[in-house]
């Protein structure tokens, strides 16, 4: 029998108490906290849990009120989350690093009525919205540093609520096993805020049912096993976090384990060593990006080495990936580089003991991808959306390809749509968007299939595969199709790039507006010789700008004619989620940024040698102030690193 | 007068560190003349004055480095005048420099360690067989200084030699090395010189933080005038070793005398 249908684990706090009565004494969490890491059993995570969601009564929450969490990975956030779903209420988890414009609207649409923070900063920024909040009424934090000085009636540490929580259940024996019991599986679990790159975000609700019965067939996939470790370091506010930290962990018991800090987090990985290991191409990219670092820096024998076996392990990969036999001296070199180069560098990155790697959430470079497989490490693509519970496809372990993301979920349906959209049918396919009946009936189909949104394909085997968003992809003045992920996934391939955006769709040329990488440009200017102040003084130096645009003319070497990318442009600052440029999960908001640099985009196909652009710029305490700035625009010439471009001035 | 932290508070707070009369000269300069103040117990005292002033040596009396040619000065009642530093730091006087000395090939967490030495009972025979007594203070030693690191929030730095840090976490770890040897009063020397704006409001919320969080009394030496006039209760301002002016923020701030020490009276030169 399935979970979801056996009344005693079709919730999530159900599976909780499962957990507690089978494998008790068994760490469920840990955290590492003083240098240490700090296990908690699954009985210790159920006494929390119980203490938090009596201590959540004795203040007046009920069936169906929502409690929001704010701040990084941490136990007692998650065991707040389960605690209010205990009561039968939803969890709306937060986005630690969202400015309070952005809390406010998910606190106020959500009807919040209790945020659980994890310090004194984010305290500090509900506090700041307290005041418009009708339904919010309590405000609890964690780390108790800093707070000694307020003295506010709707603040109370976790510590003062898990009390209020233990007298409570003196006074009403049996109260939460009672609630506990009235939870089903239909009920939400959680509203999930869409990072929004369309417009304002949405509420997804997801129930119970949809988190463990995608956990559930996930877990079945990837044979997922009790003991397991996964290190839970994405951010709390997004679904795929709820997903495989909390839903999935509590299906299989296997063990979250929160990092020290986002700053440790690397670190802790490689103590930790999981089984498996998420994350967004942004984290695959970034330590790909490290490595290279590293490896440059390395003494010139080392460096040879490790170029030798990269090379090495690339052809092996890109024979693989043709299906072509390998040869045998190829396949000692394999072995040899094991020991010398793929083992140690898996083992620095904290992957040694993690069977498989997932990347979701957008698309990875091909080049990325194919460069951690040719390594050892088992990296796939997963497909999904928040809709969806986070999860429809993923590649078996003998079938990895960076062009596709792979089978559906068993018990999951994929069809294609009118304009090649994917479309999805599913136990994970939400309920609905909260208080937006008129966007829930566009997102599904009368016949009840999600509508994502992403444009794709099936392929012979059976795998999808996902080409851009449908309403991004677009044509050429010459009607070449063009879908800009695909070239700006290209551009980050370099290490000097961060982030890029590309444009095309109705014009003659793909043209893009680039950021540099401030720690690898920074890094290449010192070594350089070539002094520099601020990002903005070094994206405007002309050697930067010839560095940039060789990496362009040499993977523009890589692309068809047609779509080679002919005039960029640097841009003086990131692309930075606190100026809505890009979401939380580092996904580019095309239409805002086409609005906001419109004078840019102009420049870069009117042929013009440098634009003006006049900025609204936050700072990171919420001032504003506006900047105007000149940005110089570059053609990239076909010969290649021949012919750098040409400066305006 | 035998108070000590974690007793009852009191509405108007006792004299913890009772500065009188200390005066020193170095050959033919007077450094100090005839100094006196009073830290009262849990409140944060800056001393202000132009280069010169003698506000480090005051600081270096305090904290034994100098032994004043007159007056006395005394912690809790207790005469400490002609104390060792050692000594004066075992009954909970820790400072920081201005100059940062830290050793820069151990780790923070090493550098931490190390401020807990007064502390630490066991002697070299029980340390070298790391066993019961030693082993159990390790922990403890060690457990406190977990807590430090997390109070200023180093933990990526932990293992991290302190040479190859940043001007302002070094001056973190040095705030870090003082709380570690469990202080009742704190000497802070120029805290947040050479910092950018940025270091300077993290510093000056770890030094409020371990003020109310800690009780702590504080006596810091700053120029940055933003930073003295918020965080401080009490204003010590001195000019070529006297002192010329003290009291609450807003009244030294508002004093001519303190203008004119710091613009010069008749021609506009010389700044804080």
């Amino acid at each position: 029998m399935s979970l979801v249908a056996d009344p005693a684990t079709n919730t999530l706090p159900k599976l909780l108490a499962r957990n507690m009565k089978a494998f008790g004494r068994q760490p469920g969490m840990r955290e590492k906290d003083r240098g240490i890491w700090q296990p908690y059993s699954w009985r210790e995570c159920y006494a929390h849990v119980r203490d938090f969601a009596l201590g959540l009564a004795a203040a007046g929450f009920k069936r169906g009120d929502k409690l929001s969490v704010l701040g990084d990975n941490r136990p007692r956030l998650y065991w707040a989350q389960l605690a209010a779903q205990a009561l039968g209420g939803m969890a709306v988890p937060l986005y630690q690093d969202s400015i309070a414009r952005e809390l406010a609207f998910v606190l106020d649409h959500a009807e919040v009525s209790i945020v659980v923070a994890e310090d004194q900063e984010q305290v500090d920024k509900v506090l700041s919205l307290a005041g418009q909040l009708k339904n919010l009424h309590l405000i609890v934090y964690e780390d108790p540093l800093g707070m000694s000085a307020y003295s506010n009636d709707i603040l109370k540490s976790i510590a003062d609520v898990e009390q209020a929580g233990r007298a409570f259940g003196q006074k009403h024996p049996g109260y939460f096993e009672r609630e506990l019991e009235q939870g089903g599986a239909q009920d939400v679990a959680m509203i999930s805020y869409t990072s929004g790159t369309t417009g304002q975000s949405k509420g997804v609700l997801l129930s119970h049912a949809n988190m463990i019965a995608t956990s559930e067939s996930f877990a079945s996939v990837e044979s997922v096993k009790r003991g397991d470790n996964w290190l839970c370091y994405l951010p709390m506010g997004w679904v795929g976090d709820s997903i495989f930290s909390l839903s999935t962990s509590l299906v299989v018991a296997a063990t979250c384990n929160c990092p020290e800090s986002p700053e440790t987090a690397q670190r802790d990985l490689r103590e930790l060593g999981p089984s498996a290991l998420l994350g967004p191409p942004r984290i695959w990219e970034s330590m790909l990006t490290a490595l290279q670092v590293k490896a440059a820096d390395a003494s010139p024998l080392k460096r040879n080495v490790y170029e030798y076996f990269r090379r090495l392990a690339e052809r092996r990969e890109l024979l693989k990936g043709d299906g072509k036999s390998i040869p045998r001296s190829m396949r000692f070199g394999y072995r040899l580089g094991e020991y010398l180069v793929y083992g140690p560098v898996r083992d620095q990155l904290g992957l040694r003991n993690a069977r498989w790697c997932l990347t979701g959430g957008a698309p990875l470079g091909a080049d990325t991808f194919r460069f951690f497989r040719s390594f050892g490490v088992n990296l796939k693509q997963i497909y999904g959306a928040t809709e969806a519970s986070a999860l429809v496809c993923l590649q078996d372990n003998n079938e990895a390809d960076p062009n596709t993301v792979g089978r559906t979920l068993p018990g999951t349906n994929v069809r294609i749509g009118e304009r090649g959209e994917v479309q999805v049918k599913g136990p994970g396919v939400f309920l609905g968007y909260y208080k937006q009946d008129a966007a829930t009936r566009d997102a599904v189909t009368p016949d009840g299939w999600l509508k994502t949104g992403d444009a794709g394909l099936v392929d012979p085997r059976g795998h999808l595969a996902i080409i851009d968003r449908a309403k991004d992809v677009g044509k050429l003045a010459d009607g070449t199709p063009f879908a800009p992920q695909f070239a700006e996934n290209k551009l980050k391939y370099s290490p000097f790039i961060r982030e890029a955006v590309a444009f095309g769709d109705q014009h003659p040329f793909v043209a893009a507006m680039i950021s540099i990488d401030m720690s690898t440009v920074g890094k290449w200017a010192e070594q350089n010789g070539l002094p520099y102040t601020s990002y903005m003084d070094l994206a405007r130096k002309p050697e930067v700008a010839n560095l940039v645009v060789e990496e362009v003319a040499k993977i523009n070497a890589t692309l068809p004619d047609a779509t080679r990318i002919r005039r960029i442009v640097l841009l003086n600052k990131e692309l930075d989620a606190d100026d809505a440029e890009i979401t939380r999960t580092r996904k580019v908001r095309r239409a805002f940024v086409a609005e906001k640099y419109a004078p840019v985009i102009a420049a870069l196909y009117d042929g013009a040698r440098e634009t003006q652009l006049t900025m609204d710029i936050t700072y990171e305490d919420g001032r504003k102030s506006q900047l105007t700035s000149t940005m110089l625009v570059y053609d990239i010439t076909p010969a290649g690193p021949a012919g750098p471009g040409r400066l305006a001035a | 007068m035998n108070f000590t932290p974690g007793s009852q508070q009191i509405k108007a707070p006792s004299v913890q560190l009772s500065v009188a009369g200390v005066g020193k000269r170095f050959g033919g300069v007077t450094a100090v003349d005839d100094v006196s103040i009073d830290v009262p117990q849990g409140r944060i005292v800056s001393i202000i004055g132009p280069n010169g002033a003698g506000k480090t040596s005051l600081l270096n009396m305090v904290s034994g480095f100098y032994k004043p040619d007159s007056g006395r000065i005394a912690l809790e009642g207790r005469d400490i005048t002609k104390m060792r530093p050692s000594e004066i730091a075992a009954l909970g006087v820790a400072r920081t420099f201005q100059n940062i000395a830290l050793f820069g090939g151990l780790t923070v967490l090493d550098n931490l360690m190390l401020g807990r030495h007064v502390l630490m009972r066991s002697g070299v025979l029980r340390c070298v067989l790391y066993w019961g007594l030693a082993q159990r203070e390790e922990v403890r030693h060690r457990a406190a200084c977990e807590e430090i690191i997390d109070f200023l929030k180093l933990q990526d730095l932990r293992k991290q030699p302190t040479a190859a840090l940043a001007y302002g976490l070094r001056k973190r770890v040095e705030l870090g090395r003082a709380l570690a040897l469990q202080p009742k009063v704190l000497l802070l020397d120029e805290p947040m010189g050479g910092m950018n704006q940025d270091e300077k409001e993290d510093m000056a919320r770890f030094v409020l933080d371990v003020n109310q969080e800690r009780g702590i009394t504080v006596v810091l030496i700053e120029h940055d005038m933003g930073v003295v006039m918020d965080i401080s209760d009490h204003v010590v301002v001195l000019d070529r070793g006297r002192k010329i002016a003290e009291g609450p923020p807003a009244d030294v701030q508002a004093n001519p005398a303190v203008i004119a020490a710091y613009l010069g009276t008749s021609k506009g030169s010389g700044s804080a």
